[in-house]
C-alpha cells in the first residue's frame, strides 16, 4: 500500500511538471511541486543525520575494523550541528544587539567559521592536492602503450598535458604562427583542436545519450514501470 | 627476472621502485617553481584563447550599471582552481563598474563568496554594499528579492565558476533556455575545473559566450584584465592577489612536464623488459 501511494506521488508530481511547460493554467504547477520537493527534502536530511548516527554507533559498539573512523565521524558531525545551531561564538547582529542568537550561523568569529576556515578548507583543499601525486605515480604505473588506441591515448594526452603550458609555446615556437596551413600544428593551437573538435564531439554524442536515457527513465517512472528508486525490495525493478 | 647473477637490472629497478621517490619528484616540481615565481614576481605571458576572450569581452562589453549574476558554485576542495577565476571576474566587474549580485548553489559556498569580495573590494570603500553589490548567499529553494529584478532574463549577464552539481550545465538547461528568458537570450560565461570543462565545450559559443577552463582558462583572463589595467594606466602596479592564476601556470608547466617525463619512463621500462622476457 505505502509504495503504491509513492508511485502514484511520483507519477502525479513527474506529470504535473512535464504539463507546466506545456499547458499556460498549469505553470504554478511546477512552482508548487519545487516546494514539495524541498518540504521532502528537508524531511529527508533528518532522515539522513538519524541514520549516519545509527549506523556509526553500530559500527563503534561493535568494535570492527575502522571503528574509529566512525567515532571521529560521529564527533566531527555532533561538534558542527552543535556549534551551528547554538551559534557558539557568534556576535548579535547590528540590528539586534541586546540578543545573542540574532548574528549570522556562519559570521566571522563563531565557531562554526572557524570549523569551516580551519578544518574544513584545509582538508578538502589538501585531499584535492594529493592528487596530483597519486596521478603522477599511476601515470608512471599504469600508462602503458600496450597497442595502438593506447599509443593514440598517449600522443593525445602529450599534446594536451603540454599544449595547455608554456611548454607548449616552447616547443614548437619554430613553427610558424602567421602560415594558418601549419600554424595549428603548435602544440597550444593542436591542443585547441583536439579539444574542439575530437572532445565536443564525443561530449555532445554522451550528452544526447544520456537526455534520451534520462528521457526514458522519467517515462517509466512517470507510469509506474520503474520503481527501483524506492530502494529493495520494490517488487518492479527495471519493470 | 633477475639478472647478472641474481642482481635486478637497471629496468628492473625502475619498475620496482618505490612511489615515494615519485611523490617527492612531483613535491618538488611543483614546490620548487612557487618559490621561483614567489622571489621573482615573474610570470609566463599567456595568449588567451577564442573561448576566454569570448567571456571577457563578453563582460568587457556591457555599459557601466549593468546587472551581473555572479553564481561562485564550488567550495574549498576546488579552490586552488577556480578561487582566481572568481577573483579575476569579479574585479573586471568592478573595474567596469557593472552592478554585482553574488550567489552560490553549494551549501559550503558562501565563503567563497565572502572571500572573493573582500580580496576585490577590500581597498574599494566606494562600493557600497546594496547599491553596486550584494551577496545572495545560498538559499536553499528560496529567491532573493532586488529591485528592478523579476526574474533570471533581467540580468545582463549570467557569471557561473563551478566545481560540478549543481553548476554551469544546470544553469544552461535551467537560466539560459530562451523559454525562460524570452526574446531577449541571456548572455552565459562559465568557468569550471578542468575536469569538468570537456562537458561545456558543447555550449560554446551558442550557449556560452565564453568558457573558462581550468587554471590556464583563469590565467589567460588574468593576463586580459591585468592588461586592460595596464593600458588604462602604464604606472598601475598589479598586486600579487590579482595575478594568483598566472602566479600558479609555473607549477602547472613543471607538474605537467614530470608528468610526461614518468609516462615516457614507464614505457621505456615496459618495453625493454617486455622485449628482454621475448628474447629469453
Amino acid at each position: 500500500m505505502s509504495r503504491s501511494v509513492a508511485v502514484l506521488v511520483a507519477s502525479v508530481a513527474a506529470i504535473a511538471m512535464v504539463l507546466s511547460k506545456f499547458i499556460v493554467p498549469m505553470e504554478s504547477a511546477e512552482t508548487t511541486v519545487a516546494e514539495w520537493f524541498n518540504a521532502a527534502a528537508a524531511i529527508a536530511f533528518v532522515l539522513g543525520g538519524a541514520s549516519l548516527l545509527k549506523m556509526n554507533l553500530l559500527a563503534i559498539s561493535a568494535r570492527g575494523p575502522g571503528w574509529g573512523y566512525s567515532a571521529v565521524t560521529l564527533l566531527a558531525f555532533l561538534a558542527t550541528l552543535g556549534v551551528g545551531l547554538l551559534k557558539v561564538g557568534v556576535a548579535p547582529s547590528v540590528a539586534y544587539p541586546g540578543h545573542r542568537m540574532s548574528g549570522s550561523t556562519d559570521a566571522e568569529g563563531g565557531a562554526l567559521w572557524w570549523l569551516y576556515e580551519y578544518a574544513m578548507s584545509p582538508i578538502t583543499g589538501t585531499l584535492f592536492a594529493m592528487l596530483a601525486f597519486y596521478v603522477a605515480s599511476a601515470a608512471f604505473r599504469a600508462f602503458r602503450a600496450k597497442n595502438a588506441a593506447a599509443m593514440f591515448l598517449l600522443g593525445t594526452a602529450f599534446i594536451v598535458l603540454l599544449g595547455r603550458t608554456y611548454a607548449g609555446v616552447v616547443v614548437t615556437s619554430w613553427i610558424p604562427a602567421d602560415m594558418p596551413w601549419v600554424s595549428w600544428l603548435r602544440l597550444e593551437n593542436l591542443s585547441a583542436v583536439i579539444m574542439s573538435v575530437f572532445t565536443t564531439a564525443g561530449t555532445r554524442a554522451m550528452i544526447i545519450g544520456i537526455a534520451i536515457g534520462v528521457a526514458a527513465t522519467g517515462i517509466k517512472i512517470m507510469i509506474g514501470l520503474d520503481r527501483s528508486y524506492l530502494g529493495a525490495g520494490s517488487g518492479g525493478g527495471n519493470g | 627476472m633477475a639478472s647478472h647473477g641474481g642482481q635486478p637490472s637497471f629496468l628492473e629497478r625502475l619498475d620496482r621502485m618505490d612511489r615515494r621517490w615519485i611523490f617527492l619528484a612531483m613535491f618538488v616540481a611543483v614546490a620548487a617553481p612557487i618559490l621561483w615565481v614567489g622571489v621573482t614576481g615573474k610570470t609566463f605571458p599567456e595568449a588567451p584563447t577564442p573561448a576566454v576572450q569570448g567571456a571577457f569581452d563578453a563582460v568587457d562589453s556591457l555599459p557601466p550599471g549593468a546587472r551581473v549574476l555572479v553564481s561562485m558554485d564550488f567550495d574549498p576542495a576546488s579552490a586552488g582552481e577556480l578561487q582566481p577565476m572568481a577573483t579575476a571576474i569579479v574585479r573586471h566587474c568592478v573595474l567596469r563598474g557593472h552592478r554585482i549580485c553574488a550567489m552560490t548553489l553549494w551549501p559550503a559556498g558562501g565563503p567563497m563568496i565572502d572571500g572573493t569580495m573582500q580580496d576585490v573590494l577590500g581597498d574599494r570603500p566606494d562600493w557600497k554594499y546594496g547599491e553596486q553589490w550584494v551577496n545572495l548567499g545560498y538559499r536553499a529553494g528560496f529567491e532573493g528579492l532586488m529591485k528592478g529584478i523579476e526574474g533570471i532574463a533581467d540580468f545582463d549577464l549570467l557569471v557561473s565558476v563551478s566545481a560540478g552539481y549543481a553548476g554551469a550545465k544546470e544553469w544552461v538547461q535551467y537560466s539560459v533556455s530562451p523559454t525562460l528568458t524570452g526574446p531577449r537570450p541571456l548572455r552565459f560565461v562559465a568557468g569550471s575545473t578542468g575536469v569538468q570543462t570537456p562537458q561545456l565545450i558543447p555550449y560554446y559559443p551558442n550557449q556560452m559566450a565564453g568558457i573558462l577552463g581550468a587554471i590556464k582558462g583563469a590565467a589567460e583572463y588574468e593576463f586580459l584584465v591585468n592588461e586592460a589595467v595596464r593600458k588604462a594606466d602604464p604606472n598601475a602596479v598589479v598586486p600579487a592577489k590579482f595575478q594568483e592564476a598566472q602566479r600558479r601556470m609555473a607549477p602547472q608547466l613543471f607538474g605537467h612536464v614530470l608528468m610526461v617525463a614518468l609516462i615516457v619512463l614507464g614505457n621505456v621500462v615496459f618495453v625493454g623488459l617486455r622485449g628482454r622476457e621475448a628474447r629469453a
